[in-house]
């Protein structure tokens, strides 16, 4: 017989007992300690996810408010730039505008010290001509000059045009203050008559007429009353070169 | 001539007797527990651990992920019983190399006693998966004609299983016992190490169809998932 029965019962029964005993010693320790081991490597995975993600999340944070301080600086460069520029600008703008000025202000300071020395200079040389004129004619003025004068005055009254001579007839009669006749040096009686008798003579004339001396006449003889006069005079000449010489530098200076 | 090692009887009292097969089996059983205590004494649980104790963590990993592979969405339920499976037959055929020992897979009446609790379990396992009615339903399956039908299946596959270790067992012992009178010296040897291939073949076609069996009582009757178009 090949199977025995008590044999099968025992063997079933050891059996029985081995799966017992393996389960309880063998498969639920080992499979423990792997459940284990894996929970330990599986909290560890999640935490070194955790923990990557929160770098993750740091270093977008980080690259954020690097971008961020980046453009603020960025910002304010261009902002820094911009306001150096225009005040770059707005000084130089007035760096040349002071220099403009100055030299405007140089350039008039030129022309008006040029003007006054040309001025002083014309003024000068004027003088000078005039003064040394004055001097020649006055060192010539004498007795025959003198009468010639009274010749030419009377001459030149007598030759007045009506008209003028009208004019100044009713001017000196209208006149309450007295004629003057003014000349360089003191006429003698002869010419004094001589000029009262023409004047008188041409202007119908019979107020009282006085003689006076005056040197700046030059040499000359000038007949006035208030607002009228009638004159020869050498400085009359000189005035008048005066004011054509005067009339040509302003021409030219223009 | 000596077939089974059931022949060895040690003590003998009436029908109650110590024979070499529930000898050596509680030997193994001896072995197993006391290495299982050993090694699982000090387990670790950190990421360092020791060679022995990543042996059987292979081991137990290994016939978990064969459990799985056969169709059992659960392995940790099954391993207790099919992992205890493999690991005695496959014990008792590796433990052949000890000189004076008798596999007591060798004898019929462990086969039958193994073929027994696989032939007990099965429907167990599918009534605690599927429930009474349910498992009992399956056997008249398509019709109630098949009723017969299905429960000689269920035995003779059991028997097969019984006479298929067996003879496995056996015929090793046997082949080896033949060819020490014909050749002696080299050729046992390679014939030895042939038997202990099989054995090891032995013990994971055991196992598996243990596990095949199983998977095929507690499959609860739900539509398959498609299978995936890349697998």
């Amino acid at each position: 017989m090949l199977i025995d029965w008590f044999t099968v019962g025992a063997q079933a029964l050891n059996f029985l007992i081995l799966v017992w005993l393996l389960k309880r010693f063998l498969y639920k320790p080992i499979l423990n300690a792997i459940d284990a081991r894996e929970k330990r490597i599986a909290t560890e995975l999640a935490d070194a996810d955790a923990k990557k993600a929160e770098a993750l999340q740091e270093r977008n944070e980080f690259q954020h408010k690097n971008e961020e301080f980046d453009q603020q600086r960025k910002a304010l460069f261009s902002k820094a730039t911009d306001e150096a520029q225009a005040e770059r600008e707005k000084l130089l703008d007035e760096a040349r505008q002071a220099a403009a000025a100055l030299l405007a202000k140089r350039q008039e300071t030129l022309r008006n010290d040029e003007h006054n020395l040309w001025q002083e200079i014309s003024r000068r040389t004027r003088q000078e001509v005039f003064a040394i004129a004055r001097k020649t004619l006055t060192d010539l003025a004498g007795a025959n000059l003198e009468e010639r004068m009274v010749a030419v005055f009377v001459r030149r009254l007598s030759e007045l045009a009506a008209a003028e001579k009208a004019l100044l007839t009713t001017g000196l009669k209208a006149s309450v203050s007295p004629v003057t006749v003014r000349t360089t040096f003191e006429l003698s009686s002869t010419q004094s008559a001589a000029v009262e008798d023409a004047i008188r003579e041409t202007l119908d004339l019979e107020t009282p007429i006085r003689f006076e001396t005056s040197p700046d006449l030059i040499a000359g003889i000038e007949l006035t009353t208030n607002g009228h006069k009638l004159a020869w005079s050498i400085a009359d000449y000189l005035v008048s070169l005066k004011h054509g010489v005067d009339g040509l530098l302003a021409e030219r200076e223009r | 001539m000596r077939l089974s090692p059931d022949e060895i009887i040690f003590w003998q009292h009436g029908f109650i007797k110590l024979n070499a097969t529930v000898v050596f089996t509680w030997g193994l059983m001896l072995v197993l527990t006391a290495g299982s205590i050993r090694i699982t004494h000090k387990l670790s649980r950190d990421l360092n651990r020791s060679r022995w104790q990543n042996l059987l963590e292979i081991v137990v990993t290994g016939i978990e992920k064969q459990i799985e592979e056969v169709g059992l969405p659960q392995p940790r339920k099954y391993l207790g019983f099919l992992g205890t499976l493999f690991l005695f037959v496959a014990s008792a055929s590796l433990s052949t190399v000890i000189p004076g020992y008798e596999p007591p897979t060798g004898s019929l009446s462990t086969t039958a006693a193994l073929a027994l609790c696989v032939f007990v379990a099965v429907p167990l396992f599918g009534i605690e998966e599927q429930g009474v009615g349910s498992y009992f339903k399956s056997y008249m399956e398509p019709t109630f004609i098949m009723l017969p039908f299905n429960i000689i299946s269920e035995i003779s596959r059991t028997l097969a299983l019984a006479v298929r270790l067996f003879g496995n067992m056996m015929s090793g012992t046997m082949i080896i016992g033949i060819l020490l009178t014909i050749t002696p010296f080299l050729f046992p040897i390679v014939m030895a190490m042939l038997g202990l291939l099989t054995g090891m073949v032995q013990a994971y076609i055991f196992s598996i169809l243990a596990a095949v069996y199983i998977a095929a009582a507690a499959r609860v009757k739900t539509p398959r998932p498609e299978p995936d178009s890349d697998g």
